[in-house]
C-alpha cells in the first residue's frame, strides 16, 4: 500500500508547524508497519498530550488520544484485553519523561508487549516552549529564561533500568534507518522503547539559536554516531544512535495466560466467594 | 427450590455482582476500605478467563479500564476517598468519549487521608462535580448486602445502556458488614449487553453520531471500524473540532443523555411513605439506621416514613418533591456536613420544613442521633 493508505487524508492539513520532526516520524512509522504487514484493523495507536499526540487523528488505525502522560496505562487496558493486536504509543518528552513518568517505567519493569516511541524534541510545544525533562543543562526556554539548571534524563537509560527489554534510539534526520529500528521494535515481543530525537524549530529552535528546521537536521546527523563507534570513543559527547538492548524476558500477557491456566484447575461455584 | 445463601461482607457482594454481571477486566490499587473487591477478584477473574492488574496508581487504573472497554470488555476499578480524587481526570476523559464503565467509590472520612478507616458520606458531590467542566454522571448507592448486589449490576447495566461511567458509591459500614446475600439465579437479574454497530465493514461507522434514540452503538478496538477517540471536543467521527455548533451539540448530548432520563435511571426504596408526617430521606448505610428509627417509632404509632435514595446522581428530584409533598417535615439522615440535605431542600416545595441528622465524628450514625432531632422538630425541646 501507499503512505496515504495509512492516513486520514480528510482530517489534513495536520497541525505540526513547519520543520517539525513529527511528520517525518509518523512518515517512518507508517512505512515500517507497512514493511511488517500488519493488517491496520490489528493496530491500535494510544497517545497522551501534546504536539506528539495529535499524530492518532492523522493515522487509520484504531486510534486513542487520551489525557497527558497516561498513554500507557489506557494501553495496558487494551494490549491486555486484546493481546493479539499491535498496540503503539507515540509520546512526547514530556508525556513519557515528566507527568507520565511512573507509567513509563512500570510498563517497562512488566514488559507488556507496547511500543513506546518518544518524539522526544526536548521542550513542550503544544503550550508555547517550556522546559521539558529533555531540555539539556543550559538550554533557554519560555520558563527558563535565564537558561535552564536541570539536568535531563538520559531516557536510554531510564527504560534500561527500568526494565524495558528493547531500547534504541534514532533521530529525524537518520530516517531510514529509524524505519528498520522502528520495524523491530514493534516486532519485539516485550516492552519496547525508542527514542526519536526530533526537531522543535518553532520553540526550542528559536530560543536556542537554531536557525532553521535544516541547521537541526544536520546537529543531529554531526553530533550523533552508532553505538560504540570510534567516533565516540575520541568525542564522548557525541549521542549514541541504535538499539542498546535488545533481550527476551517474559512478557506480561503470555504470563497472564499462565496464570489463567493455573486458575482454569480452580472451581468457584455461582456466587461462591 | 432451595436458595443460594451466602453470609459475606459488601465488598464481596460487590465482586458476586460485578461477576453476574459479565465483568471481564478490572484494573486496581490497593487502598483500604476498598481492597478487598481487588483481592477477591485477582482471585476469580482469571478463572473464567478474564483480567486483573494491579496498577502502579489509582489514575493509571482509570486509565486502563478505559482501554479495556474500548476493546469491549466490561471493565470495573474500585477505591476510597483518596483514590477517587487521583481517579476524577480519567473520569473525564470516561465521560467525554462515552466509554462505558463502573468505579467503585467505597468512602471513608475525609478530606485528604482523613480517617482510615471509618464510614462517611463525604464524597457525594466530588461523584457529581468531581472531574472538571460541565457534564452529567449516574451515581447509585445501597445500604444492604442484598442492594449492593442489585445496584452493581444497576451500574454496569446503566453504563452499557447510557455509554457512561458509573459510579457505585458504597461507604465503610456497607462494605465491610457481614450479612445475608442471597445469590440471584442467572436471568433473575436482567443483564444489560453492550449496543454494538450494524453498520458493515467498508461503510462508514460514525462512531459519535447519535441514533434518534440518543444511543450510540459502539465498535470495538481491533474490531473492522477504526476510528479516533480523544478527550477533545470531538465531531461524529471522534476527529477533535472547535466548530462551536459541534461543540454546543456534544455538551448538551453529554448532559440530555442522563439529565433527560432521569426518572429511568432512578431507584428509590419507599417505606410507610403514604401517610407520614415526617418523612425521613436516607442512602446508604444511613439509610440503615434512618429505617430502624422509622420501625421502631411506628410501633409506637408515630407517622414516620423513609424515602431511601439508591440513585443520588442524576438528582431525583421530582420524586423527593412528590414524596416530600405530604409531609409536615423531612429529616435527612447522612454522614457529611449535608451534602444531600441541600439538594432536597432544592428540590421541595417548602425548603423551611427539611432538617438535617447527620454524623461526621466518624462514627456510625445511631439511632439516637435521629432522634435528638426528631425531638427538636416535633418541639419536645433539644
Amino acid at each position: 500500500m501507499a503512505v496515504k493508505d495509512y492516513i486520514r487524508e480528510k482530517f489534513f492539513p495536520h497541525i505540526w508547524c513547519p520543520g517539525c520532526g513529527h511528520g517525518t516520524i509518523m512518515g517512518s512509522m507508517i512505512r515500517a508497519i507497512e514493511n511488517l504487514g500488519i493488517k491496520k484493523n490489528n493496530i491500535v495507536v494510544v497517545s497522551g498530550i501534546g504536539c506528539s499526540s495529535r499524530i492518532c487523528g492523522y493515522l487509520d488505525f484504531h486510534t486513542l488520544h487520551t489525557i497527558h502522560g497516561r498513554a500507557l496505562a489506557f494501553a495496558t487496558g487494551v494490549k491486555l484485553t486484546r493481546p493479539e493486536l499491535t498496540v503503539i504509543v507515540p509520546m512526547g518528552d514530556g508525556d513519557a519523561f515528566a507527568i507520565g513518568g511512573n507509567h513509563l517505567i512500570h510498563a517497562a519493569r512488566r514488559n507488556i508487549d507496547i511500543t513506546a516511541i518518544i518524539m522526544n524534541n526536548n521542550i513542550y510545544g503544544m503550550t508555547g516552549g517550556q522546559y521539558s525533562p529533555s531540555t539539556g543543562y543550559g538550554d533557554f526556554a519560555t520558563t527558563a529564561p535565564y537558561g535552564n539548571i536541570e539536568q535531563s534524563f538520559d531516557l536510554v537509560k531510564l527504560a534500561q533500568g527500568a526494565g524495558a527489554s528493547f531500547v534504541a534510539r534514532t533521530t529525524t534526520y537518520h530516517a531510514t534507518s529509524m524505519i528498520k529500528i522502528l520495524e523491530k521494535a514493534i516486532t519485539h515481543k516485550g516492552f519496547s522503547v525508542v527514542d526519536v530525537l526530533s526537531q522543535c524549530p518553532t520553540y526550542f529552535g528559536r530560543k536556542n539559536k537554531f536557525a532553521s528546521p535544516v541547521d537541526m537536521l544536520k546537529y543531529y546527523k554531526t553530533n550523533t554516531t552508532p553505538i560504540g563507534s570510534e567516533a565516540k570513543e575520541k568525542n564522548p559527547d557525541l549521542i549514541e544512535r541504535g538499539i542498546f538492548v535488545q533481550e527476551e524476558r517474559p512478557e506480561y500477557c503470555l504470563e497472564y495466560d499462565k496464570i489463567i491456566e493455573k486458575a482454569s484447575q480452580r472451581k468457584v461455584t455461582n456466587g461462591k466467594v | 427450590m432451595k436458595k443460594d445463601i451466602h453470609f459475606v461482607q459488601g465488598n464481596d457482594a460487590v465482586v458476586m455482582a460485578a461477576m453476574y454481571a459479565d465483568l471481564d477486566f478490572f484494573a486496581g490499587y490497593p487502598i483500604t476500605p476498598s481492597t478487598e473487591i481487588a483481592e477477591l477478584l485477582a482471585y476469580r477473574l482469571p478463572i473464567k478467563g478474564g483480567k486483573f492488574i494491579q496498577m502502579e496508581d489509582e489514575l493509571s487504573s482509570m486509565c486502563a479500564i478505559i482501554g479495556a472497554s474500548l476493546t469491549g470488555k466490561k471493565a470495573m476499578t474500585a477505591t476510597s476517598g483518596p483514590g477517587f480524587s487521583l481517579k476524577q481526570e480519567a473520569i473525564g476523559f470516561a465521560v467525554m468519549t462515552e466509554t462505558p464503565c463502573v468505579i467503585v467509590n467505597v468512602q471513608r472520612g475525609g478530606p485528604s487521608t482523613g480517617l482510615p478507616t471509618s464510614g462517611s458520606q463525604g464524597d457525594v458531590m466530588q461523584a457529581r462535580w468531581g472531574t472538571h467542566g460541565e457534564h452529567a454522571i449516574i451515581a447509585l448507592t445501597a445500604s444492604n448486602n442484598q442492594d449492593v448486589f442489585a445496584m452493581t449490576v444497576e451500574a454496569f447495566n446503566l453504563s452499557e445502556t447510557f455509554r457512561t461511567p458509573v459510579i457505585l458509591l458504597l461507604d465503610e459500614v456497607v462494605a465491610h458488614t457481614r450479612e445475608r446475600l442471597i445469590m440471584p439465579k442467572p436471568g433473575e437479574i436482567n443483564v444489560v449487553e453492550r449496543l454494538k454497530t450494524s453498520v458493515p465493514e467498508g461503510t462508514d461507522y460514525h462512531p459519535y453520531l447519535p441514533r434518534e434514540d440518543g444511543r450510540l452503538p459502539m465498535s470495538d478496538f481491533g474490531g473492522v471500524h477504526r476510528y479516533n477517540v480523544t478527550g477533545l471536543m470531538h465531531d461524529m467521527w471522534g476527529f477533535p473540532s472547535v466548530n462551536p455548533k459541534v461543540v454546543y451539540g456534544l455538551t448538551h448530548h453529554l448532559v440530555d443523555k442522563i439529565q433527560g432520563h432521569t426518572q429511568e435511571i432512578t431507584r428509590t426504596k419507599e417505606f410507610f411513605i403514604d401517610d407520614a408526617d415526617c418523612l425521613l430521606v436516607s442512602y446508604g448505610s444511613s439509610a440503615r439506621t434512618a429505617l430502624h428509627v422509622v420501625e421502631n417509632r411506628r410501633a409506637r404509632g408515630e407517622r414516620l416514613g423513609l424515602l431511601e435514595l439508591q440513585t443520588l446522581w442524576p438528582f431525583p428530584s421530582d420524586i423527593v418533591r412528590k414524596s416530600c409533598a405530604s409531609a409536615n417535615s423531612v429529616l435527612v439522615v447522612e454522614m457529611n456536613m449535608g451534602q444531600i440535605f441541600q439538594e432536597v431542600k432544592k428540590a421541595v416545595d417548602d425548603p423551611g420544613k427539611v432538617f438535617l441528622a447527620n454524623q461526621i465524628d466518624g462514627s456510625f450514625i445511631t439511632p439516637a442521633d435521629v432522634l435528638n432531632i426528631l425531638r427538636i422538630i416535633q418541639g419536645k425541646g433539644s
